[in-house]
């Protein structure tokens, strides 16, 4: 044909790479552009995208590291003899983490070429529906045709540029996990999940972390568990400055850096000094320099995102797009990953399953971890009314706290469910160590349209923290103490 | 209470014991003989519906004379120390994880059995304690007393000071459990232990041969080697009988690369002692099974794993007609466990032709006690219960392992589908790439449904408990591969 490839994926993400591969399972001849702009302080790094890189793979291994710290901690009741306080060394975390981030990108590349699909470093941009102009980091342009266009070009930490000082000054997760250096005293802003689990990390391995916060934590997901979250982490030594928001930065002398912000409630304004600043305040879709006007890919107004249909197809034909990037999708890898795939199945595989995007679990790794899948509490209330849905309940204590003499005051759970007859489960919300690991399973239950009938048919494995799920059966409503006690 | 002849009617038993009447002038509404997993569930059930309930607790104590409070196998010498023991074991992993993800201390850490176990035992006080309160609250009549019946609805109680008691009741429930088998060769019962002693014992075990291969056996030897002792296991022949044995394999496997020697295809045919002590030394005497080949090898400790025994045999079930099988010693019971003779149920690892795990008995029971007083029908659900082996690389099952779903549905009947993955987690400290897997057989001719699941790795316990819930919804392979995985965590493999 005329067109150089089948198909053009931009951006080397989560959701690009996949489709790319999928598409080249069929024989189709396959391109994939991937560039990474630096961070405003200079942070680069090479192909995989943000999971890869500066997302899910780099926060789960620093994620390990501190709870790693807190087994130390565990290990001398459970009759190890090891000397407190240990301490941590920041370098040898991050080469190690930042090692094995850069095997994956080696290991991407293998595979783009095993498969057949051509990578180009390049930024792209279209020229037409068709077209796309790409830029080496050299300045050399290369044009690329193809007859299917997939846009994954993801997203990147915003700055909160009306802040004086917090571009010069901040940093964000682009940067923080390719430090050399310990970050020190930090200070992290505003309250998405990345600035909890950041913090949360850096509290670990004994880093004084405050998180600052205009209103609530953890938007989006249920009130209740994100209280909860936080809670844990106020015990755990994490610092919470609630209601206040920054109003500059600026640099001492000393090079540390002196954070001023306004306190809401009591209407005043406070300052302190800190190692680092880090930004935590969303992430803006990369679709600026994409040139999406040209070829009339609607984007959403407030949100900059790309708006897709269900079978993620742009307003313009042939151009489709698929992860962060799209308006109105969860922003989780294993969404990206399946919904590139299943795109490229529709594409070129005379399939037409399309993406499922209910009931999509996920887990926030803070210090304890909190997975959930299906609807929050409210969500429900609000969908069905309170009086239609029931909230089974239950506070409980790991076994592996008892002898570490850990407290479990935040370890808890809650199943959400129709009121009526069968007794649907809406939503699953646990918190707890290994939190995806015991949410996962269950998740698949709530893709079969699972009860609670049927839930607590299922025989627990004892002993573990998942079989208190199966064994939920004090309700909210009932006003009773929901503490499981003993076997 | 006075004590009792044991040719008393029941009605002058009533009196002497000082009991206010209960219909048909029994004392009890129901006894259990048991305080175990099943027997306590059960107990505390009744009691919801207002019964009269009495438990029976006694723990016979070991040959080497250790013994426990109330509360069961599992509370006391089972799934609970073994767990925090097994925890142990990971934890001293994790030190060594941790120097990889930027730790600092010293060079060798060494760990303190007693510390451990003291705490381990701490905390089992804790739970016996709370289920005497707990009983108490519920006013369910507690006796640590030897339960045997003596005739129909009576059974005699005796305590530790050989006082004797007789009780009647309108229905009985033996939730007796098993105790640790012995190999019937010189030695065993004066110098080895079994699962019953270890997790009390009052020094550390050192050098240790653990004979069998259930999943006791392997769990035992795995903490024990996690914690730096010096692991020797002696197989008669397969790991872990009525598991997937491909996944039995791997575990061995990994055992083995992890420092535990195992010898196969051998067994003890004589222990002695070489010297006295805490440990002592012990020279052990083993044959071949396949030849005529002898070895020896000295140990500090020698533990037996070989199986379990159900308590059956000597508490009057022939005085009441309660048939049990002869040679396993386990009782028959129909789908609403209920014994041969009406008025007596049974529940737990004493059941023919059941799981032996707690919350099969826990569930067995509670369900048992809503049908005979709530008017419940719901019976016992046992299929596709799962059920994890915490070795030192856990092993999460639901379901068919894959040689009985070939066997019951044919070769070409069912796909399996199977997967190696490396926990995000291991990467880092360089950890055994390739270990960790995971497998799920589907019925072909059933839409793919899932029909068996098998996952090898850290948390396999947390992980396949989902599974077996969505096994329970009748979950196909389509239904699985539409369900987004949590990213990064071993369970989205």
């Amino acid at each position: 044909g005329k067109n150089e490839y089948d198909l053009l994926v931009i951006g080397g993400g989560s959701g690009g790479l996949a489709c790319a591969k999928e598409a080249a399972q069929f024989g189709r001849k396959v391109a994939v552009l991937d560039y990474v702009d630096p961070s405003p302080q200079g942070t680069k790094w090479g192909l995989g995208g943000t999971c890869v890189n500066v997302g899910c793979i780099p926060k789960k291994l620093m994620h390990q590291a501190a709870l790693l710290g807190g087994a130390l901690k565990d290990a001398q009741r459970y009759g190890w003899n090891i000397s407190q306080p240990v301490h941590h060394t920041w370098s040898v975390m991050a080469q190690a983490v930042q090692n094995y981030v850069k095997s994956l990108n080696w290991g991407h590349r293998v595979q783009l070429q095993d498969k057949k699909v051509k990578y180009f470093n390049m930024k792209g941009s279209f020229s037409d529906p068709h077209t796309i102009r790409g830029l080496t980091k050299a300045g050399k342009e290369a044009i690329v045709t193809a007859e299917n266009i997939v846009i994954a070009t993801g997203g990147r930490p915003k700055y909160p540029t009306h802040i004086a000082g917090a571009l010069e000054y901040g940093i964000t997760s682009d940067d923080l996990f390719w430090l050399k250096e310990s970050p020190g005293k930090t200070l992290s802003s505003f309250i998405v999940y990345v600035s909890l689990e950041c913090a949360g990390f850096l509290t670990g391995i004994g880093l004084d972390t405050t998180v600052m916060m205009r209103s609530i934590p953890l938007r989006g997901f249920d009130q209740q568990m994100a209280s909860l979250v936080t809670e844990h982490m106020e015990s755990y030594g994490t610092r919470f400055l609630k209601r206040c928001f920054p109003t500059k930065v600026e640099k001492l002398e000393s090079n540390r850096l002196q954070v001023t912000w306004k306190n809401t409630d009591l209407g005043t304004e406070e300052a302190d000094s800190f190692d680092t600043v880090m930004w935590a305040v969303g992430r803006a879709p990369d679709t600026e320099t994409l040139n999406l006007e040209t070829v009339g890919v609607k984007t959403n107004s407030d949100t900059g995102k790309i708006i897709v249909d269900a079978g993620e197809a742009t307003s313009v034909p042939h151009i489709y797009a698929v992860g962060d990037i799209t308006e109105g999708r969860p922003e989780l890898t294993p969404t990206a990953i399946a919904a590139g795939k299943l795109l490229a199945r529709r594409l070129f595989g005379q399939s037409s399953e399309l993406m499922d995007y209910d009931n999509v679990p996920t887990t926030v790794f803070t210090p304890l971890e909190y997975g959930c899948v299906g609807l929050s509490e409210e969500a429900a209330v609000q969908r069905y009314g309170v009086d239609n849905i029931e909230v089974y309940h239950a506070h409980y204590k790991p076994l592996e706290f008892t002898v570490a003499e850990r407290d479990a005051a935040q370890c808890y759970m809650k199943m959400v469910c129709l009121r009526e007859r069968e007794q649907r489960i809406l939503g699953l919300h646990f918190i707890g160590p290994n939190a995806g690991e015991v949410i996962q399973g269950f998740a698949l239950g709530i893709k079969c349209g699972a009860t609670y009938p049927q839930l607590m048919k299922t025989v627990g494995i004892h002993p573990t923290c998942a079989e208190e799920i199966t064994k939920l059966h004090i309700t909210k409503r009932s006003g009773l103490d929901a503490t499981v006690t003993g076997c | 209470s006075i004590q009792a002849h044991k040719e008393d009617k029941p009605q002058k038993l009533l009196e002497m014991n000082g009991h206010t009447s209960v219909p048909h002038s029994y004392d009890y509404d129901l006894i259990v003989i048991g305080g175990g997993s099943g027997g306590l569930a059960a107990a505390k059930e009744a009691a919801k519906y207002e019964k009269k309930v009495m438990v029976l607790d006694f723990v016979t104590p070991t040959p080497l004379g250790n013994a426990w409070g109330l509360g069961g196998t599992c509370v006391n010498v089972g799934c609970i120390p073994k767990k925090l023991m097994h925890q142990a074991a990971l934890l001293g992993q994790a030190l060594q994880d941790s120097r990889k993800y930027g730790w600092q201390f010293t060079e060798e850490v060494k760990h303190n059995w007693m510390t451990m176990t003291e705490s381990v035992q701490n905390y089992i006080g804790s739970l016996n304690w709370g289920y005497r309160v707990s009983l108490r609250e519920k006013s369910v009549t507690y006796e640590n007393a030897y339960g045997e019946f003596v005739g129909p609805h009576t059974i005699k109680a005796t305590n530790k000071r050989g006082v004797e008691k007789l009780y009647t009741a309108e229905r009985f429930l033996i939730a007796t459990g098993e105790r640790p088998r012995y190999l019937g060769i010189p030695g065993d019962k004066e110098y080895c232990i079994s699962s019953d002693d270890l997790f009390s014992l009052p020094y550390c075990p050192g050098k240790t041969l653990v004979v069998g291969a259930s999943y006791v056996a392997l769990e035992c030897a795995g903490f024990l080697a996690g914690l730096g002792l010096d692991v020797t296991v002696m197989v008669r022949s397969i790991l872990l009988r009525g598991f997937d044995q491909d996944i039995a394999n791997k575990i061995g496997e990994y055992m083995e690369e992890h420092g535990i020697n195992f010898i196969r295809e051998f067994v003890p045919i004589k222990v002695e002692q070489i010297e006295e002590g805490t440990p002592g030394r012990l020279k052990v005497t083993a044959k071949s099974t396949t030849g005529n080949q002898i070895i020896e090898g000295e140990y500090n400790t020698v533990l037996l794993a070989i199986g379990r025994d159900p308590c059956t045999r000597k508490i009057g079930l022939d005085k009441v007609g309660v048939k049990i099988n002869e040679k396993t010693g386990k009782i028959p019971v129909n789908d609403e466990e209920q014994t041969n003779v009406p008025y007596i149920y049974a529940v737990g690892d004493i059941l023919q032709d059941k799981l032996e795990l707690t919350p099969v008995a826990i569930q067995a029971g509670r369900l048992l006690i809503q049908r005979l007083y709530a008017g419940a029908t719901s019976k016992c659900d046992y299929l596709n219960v799962p059920t994890t082996v915490f070795t030192p690389l856990e092993y999460g099952a639901c379901g068919y392992s894959e040689e009985t779903a070939v066997e019951k549905f044919g070769e070409e009947n069912i796909e399996v589908y199977h997967s190696h993955f490396w926990p995000l987690e291991w990467t880092v400290p360089s950890r055994d790439n390739n270990k960790c897997y995971a497998k799920i057989i589907c019925n072909i001719q059933d839409k793919e449904r899932i029909i068996g699941f098998h996952v090898l790795g850290p948390n396999a316990g947390e992980i396949t408990q989902g599974f077996a819930a969505a096994m329970k919804c009748g979950v196909t392979k389509e239904q699985l591969d539409s369900t987004v995985g949590i990213h990064p965590v071993c369970a989205e493999v």
